[in-house]
């Protein structure tokens, strides 16, 4: 009976040591295809390492953005990794908001990682997030219709092609409009590919000295061409599409081009869901010619907060999710065209990756054509391609992409969109102490 | 003739009503459409046959368990309501019986605090939440639910209340009823439909509470407006995995209405016709 009593006292003492070893951590991420497969995943890392438990929060992406940001900012602790974009990286790394990726493991290889998106997601040469997948923005195309206009797409395009190509493959009577773009407002919908766009025709955010330049002939420029493109070969409403939207014209044979991120490539060409599956070719982003590209470069990344109880056992699980290691446990489960893009140089050199993506060149010399830390065909004071990384952008940007849009929509000319997006950017500006 | 209009103006208001209902039900129709297609028919177009594949309601309880987020939203929407009505019905019974030359002014002070966006005091909220370690957890967000509502159910009750004459209160009074008696056996029971209805609206409300739900909230007392949350994506067309999240989400609160319409609308529509 003692004995019994015993042994029992001692399994219950070491179940609960057993239980008080076991460590959660909880991770807020997003619902894109790829963060969802990584859950389904997780087995793999829970068995390496038992006395880990994941728990998950995902989240839309706005409302994530909006809950980590609250919750880092108050210190709440309630999460232990973070997926966060190649804005906010440099932001938080500043304000110490986020804990260096020091202990990545020996077999990590961080030297690896794409020199583009590193340099995103470093400060001061330290890295603070670890890339789960990147990606930039190219052009995606119909082939059986640039064939039927006579034209054959260049590898590296110019915009004026691009105008050309719309043109000629715009039929409004069949439901085909030359090209798609985003029109919807918002600093993260059509103020991502207009700034973007904006490089690549010589314009700029801010000068040196942080004055906004929406009065000089480049922006004029960049949004008279996009208005005028859009109104002459764009689809109907076009100031309310964003990325879900033309994706869904693409897919159902509306759309001769459309200009966006990458990793779309992955949905156009899927003949579940694709109508045009078989009849897509891609090419870089275009240009003006004056030695930058309208493409953007944005990585989805884990960082941990400087908040967290769990630094140790989070940097472990950043560490699996974003390794070679990951890569091939994907590849063995779900094939090579599933495998997160944009991270490693290592997979874009990788045989079978190649043959089972077609895009996956040109995704990789997108993302190398753009450099957040040299944006500009003029010298800025900022970080970010299609963004400005100071902590005003998300707002600001969201104001002058609903100018824009209304340009786009017709409720105002491009020189009073323009203007009043100047006023807006000084006023801020002034107001968080860049310009007197 | 006289007739004849009236039938054909009961005709022509039964068929607005008609309109007007289906206009209203139609975009909780098409998403529970919606959630019986394949991704690929939900983006082709508007359809309203749908080829009645389940494989999206399959996806979405393999991808999150439905059933956790369900029972926390059990628990909140009648935690807080229990609570709302605990605090209400003795307040709005103080206020519509006893009425001093205040009243009026503290009804309205509490339906003010419903003016004021839920994002303004956001931080502040989220600093007292995270500092009383009431983060994620089901009794923080039950009182914070049962808070915000509380305007509405005490407005709601004592509207109620002021339809019961006094005079039954004093009669109850000289037969030598108690205060708890007084509300236990004579005010109850000629309230209960007023009760009924503010408890089922209260409940509904706590149900698709979707700010506070999702922001002080990250897996233990997420209900299933984090649930719905989780299958809206920026990038990716999963309409019918969405459709069908919100589906299973709001299946519950729809059933609950559908048995309770009557007392719902005899509640809602005590006191408005004098």
């Amino acid at each position: 009976m003692k004995l019994r009593t015993l042994t029992l006292g001692l399994l219950s003492a070491s179940a609960l040591a057993f239980a008080a070893h076991a460590e959660s951590i909880t991770i807020a991420t997003v619902n894109n295809g790829d963060m969802v497969r990584m859950q389904k995943l997780t087995d793999d890392f829970t068995k390496a390492n038992p006395d880990i438990q994941l728990n998950w929060v995902t989240l839309e992406e706005n409302v994530l953005r909006e809950r980590v940001t609250t919750d880092i900012a108050t210190k709440g602790g309630q999460y232990d990794v973070m997926t966060i974009g190649t804005y906010e990286v440099p932001i938080w790394a500043k304000q110490s908001w986020l804990l260096p990726l020091d202990k990545l493991g020996d077999d990590y290889d961080v030297k690896d990682i794409i020199p583009a998106i590193a340099g995103g997601l470093s400060v001061d040469g330290k890295l603070y997030a670890a890339p789960f997948y990147g990606e930039s923005s190219f052009v995606m195309y119909r082939k059986d219709l640039m064939e039927k206009a006579g034209l054959k797409m260049p590898d590296a395009p110019t915009w004026d092609f691009i105008k050309q190509a719309a043109d000629k493959m715009t039929d409004r009577a069949n439901g085909v409009n030359g090209v798609c773009l985003r029109g919807k407002a918002g600093w993260g919908e059509n103020m991502a590919f207009l700034t973007a766009m904006s490089n690549s025709f010589g314009a700029r955010w801010f000068d040196e000295n942080w004055k906004p330049q929406f009065d000089q002939p480049e922006w004029k420029n960049t949004l008279q061409f996009y208005v005028d493109l859009m109104k002459a070969d764009g689809p109907e409403g076009a100031s309310s599409n964003g990325f879900n939207e033309n994706l869904a014209l693409f897919q159902q044979g509306k759309c001769g081009m459309w200009i966006d991120a990458t990793v779309a490539a992955s949905f156009v060409s899927d003949p579940k869901a694709s109508q045009v599956a078989d009849k897509v070719g891609y090419a870089l982003a275009p240009d003006n010619g004056l030695g930058k590209r309208g493409n953007w470069l944005w990585a989805w990344s884990l960082a941990i907060p400087a908040g967290t109880q769990k630094a140790d056992a989070a940097e472990k699980f950043v560490s699996w999710a974003t390794s070679k290691h990951y890569a091939e446990l994907v590849a063995s489960k779900e094939g090579w065209a599933n495998v997160p893009p944009g991270t490693r140089s290592s997979l874009y050199a990788n045989p079978e990756y190649q043959k089972a993506a077609p895009f996956a060149k040109m995704t990789l010399d997108s993302i190398n054509a753009a450099d957040p830390t040299h944006p500009t065909v003029k010298p800025v004071p900022y970080v970010g391609v299609q963004f400005v990384a100071i902590p005003e952008f998300q707002g600001l940007g969201t104001t002058v992409g609903q100018l824009f849009s209304a340009a786009l929509a017709g409720q105002s000319s491009v020189d009073d969109a323009l203007k009043q997006a100047q006023d807006a950017a000084t006023a801020t500006m002034t107001e968080g102490g860049y310009i007197k | 003739m006289a007739r004849a209009v009236t039938t054909q103006h009961k005709t022509i208001a039964t068929a607005a009503a008609w309109i007007v209902a289906l206009l209203i039900f139609f975009p909780i129709l098409y998403t529970i459409i919606t959630s019986f297609k394949s991704e690929q028919e939900a983006i082709q177009g508007f359809a309203l046959i749908p080829s009645g594949t389940t494989e999206s309601y399959a996806e979405v309880q393999a991808q999150s368990g439905y059933f956790k987020f369900f029972l926390n939203s059990v628990i909140l929407s009648v935690g807080s309501t229990i609570l709302a009505l605990l605090i209400a019905v003795p307040a709005a019974w103080s206020m519509a019986f006893s009425p001093t030359k205040r009243t009026k002014d503290i009804l309205m002070w509490m339906l003010s605090t419903k003016m004021m966006p839920a994002v303004a005091v956001l931080f502040p909220i989220y600093l007292i939440f995270r500092d009383t370690g009431l983060l994620d957890s089901r009794i923080g967000l039950t009182v914070m639910l049962m808070l915000i509502n509380l305007p509405i159910v005490v407005w709601m009750l004592y509207t109620y209340f002021r339809e019961i004459p006094g005079e039954i209160l004093e009669a109850a009074r000289m037969d030598g009823a108690s205060l708890w008696n007084e509300i236990i056996y004579v005010l109850t029971p000629m309230a209960v439909p007023g009760i009924a209805s503010t408890m089922l609206l209260n409940i509904i409300l706590a149900w698709n509470e979707a700010f506070w739900t999702i922001r002080l909230t990250t897996t233990n007392a997420a209900p299933l407006t984090a649930f719905i949350s989780s299958f809206s994506s920026p990038q990716g067309l999963f309409w019918a995995k969405l459709s069908a999240a919100s589906t299973l989400a709001i299946a519950p609160i729809l059933i609950m209405g559908w048995f309770s319409q009557k007392q719902l609308v005899r509640g809602l529509t005590f006191g408005a016709v004098k």
